[in-house]
């Protein structure tokens, strides 16, 4: 847990006591599990005022579900301090899973969406052990090998995928409701999305937790406490990818439709240029990284074509001037100014 | 045997190209440890480059080398923008910012030219060359003996020329390089401009055969870093060997088995080299010390 | 009763036998000191110890268990703690934390749990927080409670480090030079520190140059040169031993302060 300011000096006075106080409440506040995930609900339920119609929910619940994503991939990358170019696949597989046994086979949505998570930490677990023995560079190409060849796969089996055309996806049923309607997504996404941060901020702040942050810092320390470097990585990397594939199995139901694309090279790399941009090691800076992302591209249309130009300009930028990312430089500039 | 022969020779031809761009990454790779993801736009930029300078009317043998001036250029000014200020940065800091550089160039690449597939004549014409009841196209020749000519000429570089041993010093051991005088900074900028130049050289020679287009980078980029890991990230020889094996690796289980995964082949290959081989065929094994 | 003992170890690398044949005991509760000149492989020996080297040959064990086959994560939970000469701490968590993850091998580790913040969770949080908070008053850090690690100072982090060693309530402490780099009166507050550990019963093993501090705190000092073991005994016995001296001499006064 973070406090902000350093600690107290001895010998106080009544304005000091009350400065205390409310510093601490501040400070209750401040602390990502009570205030962080209140702002969040607040800001969810808020939000509907100011969507004018079905285009800017999608965005919404397009933003919500790549920050699904995010938020886990950051629990690997800015936690666990390892990286990952390919998670877009395990996205594209818990969509694809969806998509393929709902509309195929008929399967209840929600066991699909289970199944396919299921599916994807069957995957992850049985990649991560190898490809987590290496290292920087090393794994990071691993990965990329990964979600390419799972993109290859969703592009090549035409008869299962719809190949390279994508292939339609039936509303989401549960019981005797039938899901459809950006309001309705909206809700279900923004709902997933505040249980995602819970979920996300609960493992940080537990042993477990601070073994993966260990890990990041000192490997060789970190095992001299105890904890099994490779149990904690494949770990970090099965619940990230699982993160992912529930969020690609919610994507492929909200939009009713699913491409390769959504395993493509490019939306592993906007995955974490977005984890980057808002801030490694910081959930609420996943959110604030897959927001602008999300938002800026759509809502600016002229930036369209310039998409992949103002993108790179960004990874680069970024990386360069903020290479802790947006919101833990914000948060450094803002507790050095608190006394 | 005719089948046999003409997956070869395309299995040679497109593994020459893979062993360009592995060289220019083992370059790179040797003299900062970065792996440069752009290295595939640098073999986009020499082809899309050269078409453009011939668009704007200039003979092909004026293109030719004036592109690869101007991609040395694009190398030159991502080493000094990109990279040289997150110089001390962590490898996932490096590998996105290249990773953003790759995007941008590919971005300013499709705004300025579109998305459209671009075609360069072949050097000495189309008419296929019959070996053994295979074809060969003349520009694979050219491809081919390209190779065989730099592969020499780097060789002459690093052996015989003060700037090219400087390099492999500074590959060796930087502390000990700048200690001795050598610029440091001023040898990551010849590198990125040497395996500039390398990326569009491969690129100007694969256009006639394969087309170009603003995106082919990403594929040709992650081949050839396919291939530098294959021959082992840290030796020059192996990124060409891993280059030339992984091309007639791709051809044959094209050829023989399913073109459908052709491009498969190339991250299975990545990933069977990370998992049980990481040195690869011919690098260092890397030690730790605690 | 012997808490650790080492018979035959041996470290080669490539030609180079950095441990060579070692044998010895540590006796339970006791300061043990490994001493000797640079490159005597008195690290390698700790590395050796705690698994993060496997050795050529040689077996070590542990209150009378075999462990030598045993990863550094087991053999943390049998007890073995350790500190760096090249400080190992956790930049990237605040000084509290570092000790926290001391905690770990007692600490709730189900994945499951630590998803959803189950009560017990909660309860270990604030125990860890409570007894690292406690520790760091022990090794004198009650200042830099408040702390990140990257703010502190060499002699403060040297001291984070045998704080969060400490909490992971060891049976065998092993200190890689915890005196090295630091002022005298810094030495002192280690010397403190290292009687106050032993009396509580914690088995305390030591790799130091410091010889003023070596000879006033340990109860039985191994001298290694050349990987090999060279003498053996208390200070008194080791102090006055003609090859001791011999070995010290070719290392330069430099080499100890005496």
């Amino acid at each position: 847990m973070q406090r902000p300011g350093g600690s107290l000096q001895s010998g106080f006075s009544a304005k000091d006591i009350g400065a205390a106080g409310a510093a601490r409440g501040v400070a209750w506040l401040l602390t990502a599990r009570h205030g962080g995930i209140l702002a969040l609900v607040a800001l969810l339920l808020a939000l509907p005022l100011f969507l004018p119609n079905n285009f800017y929910y999608d965005i919404a619940i397009k933003t919500a579900l790549n920050a699904i994503v995010c938020v886990g991939l950051n629990l690997l990358i800015g936690y666990a301090g390892q990286i990952s170019l390919g998670h877009a696949g395990f996205f594209a597989l818990g969509a694809y899973a969806s998509a393929i046994l709902t509309s195929h086979y008929r399967w209840p949505g929600l066991l699909a969406m289970a199944a396919g998570a299921l599916g994807v930490a069957l995957v992850a677990f049985l990649v991560a052990r190898p490809i987590l023995r290496l290292r920087g560079h090393y794994l990071a190409m691993a990965t990329l090998g990964l979600g390419i060849i799972i993109s290859i796969v969703i592009n090549r089996e035409i008869p299962l995928t719809g190949g390279p055309d994508g292939m339609s996806v039936p509303a989401l049923r549960i019981w005797d409701w039938r899901l459809t309607g950006a309001v309705t997504w909206y809700w279900i996404s923004a709902g997933a999305l505040v249980l995602a941060v819970w979920v996300s901020l609960n493992l940080v702040e537990s042993p477990v937790g601070r073994a993966l942050r260990a890990l990041h810092g000192s490997e060789i320390a970190a095992e001299t406490a105890g904890i099994e470097i490779s149990r904690y990585k494949v770990l970090v990397f099965v619940v990230s990818a699982v993160f992912a594939s529930i969020a690609g199995s919610l994507f492929a139901h909200a939009e009713r439709f699913v491409t390769p694309v959504e395993a493509g090279f490019l939306r592993s790399i906007e995955f974490v240029t977005m984890v980057v941009l808002g801030g490694m090691a910081s959930t609420f800076g996943a959110l604030v990284g897959a927001t602008i992302l999300t938002v800026l591209p759509q809502v600016l249309t002229a930036f369209h074509d310039y998409k992949h130009v103002v993108l790179g300009a960004i990874m680069i930028g970024v990386m360069i001037f903020m290479p802790r990312g947006l919101v833990p430089t914000l948060m450094s500039l803002w507790r050095r100014r608190a006394p | 045997m005719a089948e046999f022969l003409q997956f070869l020779f395309s299995g040679l031809t497109v593994g020459a190209i893979y062993a360009l761009v592995g060289l220019g990454f083992s370059i790179i790779y040797n003299a900062s440890h970065v792996i440069n993801f752009a290295q595939g736009e640098f073999v986009m930029l020499g082809g899309m480059g050269t078409v453009s300078l011939m668009l704007a009317g200039l003979p092909m043998y004026v293109a030719i080398p004036l592109a690869v001036c101007l991609v040395v250029a694009v190398g030159l000014l991502l080493e000094k923008f990109a990279v040289e200020p997150a110089r001390n940065a962590g490898v996932i800091t490096l590998i996105i910012i290249t990773i953003g550089a790759s995007i941008l160039i590919r971005g300013v690449v499709e705004v300025a030219l579109g998305k459209d597939f671009h075609r360069l004549p072949s050097f000495t014409g189309e008419t296929p060359i019959i070996i053994g009841g295979a074809a060969l196209q003349p520009q694979g020749l050219w491809v081919i003996g390209a190779l065989v000519i730099v592969v020499a000429a780097l060789r002459w570089f690093f052996e015989h020329t003060r700037l090219g041993k400087a390099i492999l010093a500074t590959s060796y051991n930087p502390l000990a390089a700048q200690l001795v005088g050598i610029d440091v900074r001023t040898i990551l900028l010849v590198s990125f401009g040497l395996s500039a130049a390398l990326g569009a050289l491969a690129g100007i020679l694969t256009a006639p055969i394969t087309l170009t287009k603003y995106d082919i980078g990403i594929m040709l980029g992650l081949k050839g870093f396919a291939a530098a890991i294959l021959g082992g990230l840290g030796s020059s020889y192996g990124a060409v060997a891993g280059g030339l094996a992984l091309g007639m690796i791709e051809a044959m289980s094209a050829g023989y088995i399913s073109s459908a995964y052709k491009d498969a082949v190339a991250f299975v290959i990545i990933l069977g080299v990370l998992f049980f081989m990481p040195s690869g065929l011919f690098g260092t094994r890397r030690t730790e010390r605690v | 009763m012997n808490v650790l003992q080492v018979h035959g170890l041996t470290k080669a690398f490539g030609g180079v036998h950095a441990v060579a044949d070692l044998s010895f005991s540590v006796s339970t509760g006791h300061v043990h000191s490994i001493i000797g000149p640079n490159g005597a492989g008195k690290t390698t020996l700790f590395n050796l110890i705690t698994g993060v080297y496997t050795p050529t040959a040689g077996r070590i064990m542990l209150e009378g268990e075999d462990v030598t086959a045993l990863t550094t994560a087991a053999r943390a939970e049998r007890g073995i703690a350790r500190t760096f000469q090249n400080l190992q701490i956790f930049f990237n968590m605040s000084a509290l934390e570092n000790v926290m993850v001391g905690r770990h091998l007692h600490s709730p580790r189900r994945l499951l749990a630590s998803l959803v913040h189950l009560p017990v969770i909660k309860r270990a949080n604030r125990d860890a927080h409570d007894r690292a908070a406690a520790l760091m008053e022990r090794v004198g850090l009650a200042a830099y409670l408040d702390a990140d690690s990257a703010s502190m100072p060499y002699g403060a982090l040297k001291r984070l480090e045998i704080a969060r060693a400490l909490a992971a309530e060891p049976r065998i402490l092993l200190l890689d030079e915890p005196a090295a780099g630091l002022n005298p009166r810094e030495t002192l507050e280690i010397d403190q520190l290292i009687q106050s550990i032993a009396a509580d019963g914690t088995t305390v093993v030591l790799v130091e140059h410091n010889m003023k501090l070596v000879m006033g705190v340990s109860d039985h000092i191994l001298v290694l040169d050349y990987g090999r073991r060279l003498a053996e005994g208390t200070a008194a016995a080791v102090r006055d031993n003609p090859e001791v001296i011999r070995a010290y001499l070719g290392a330069g006064i430099a080499g100890g302060h005496v």
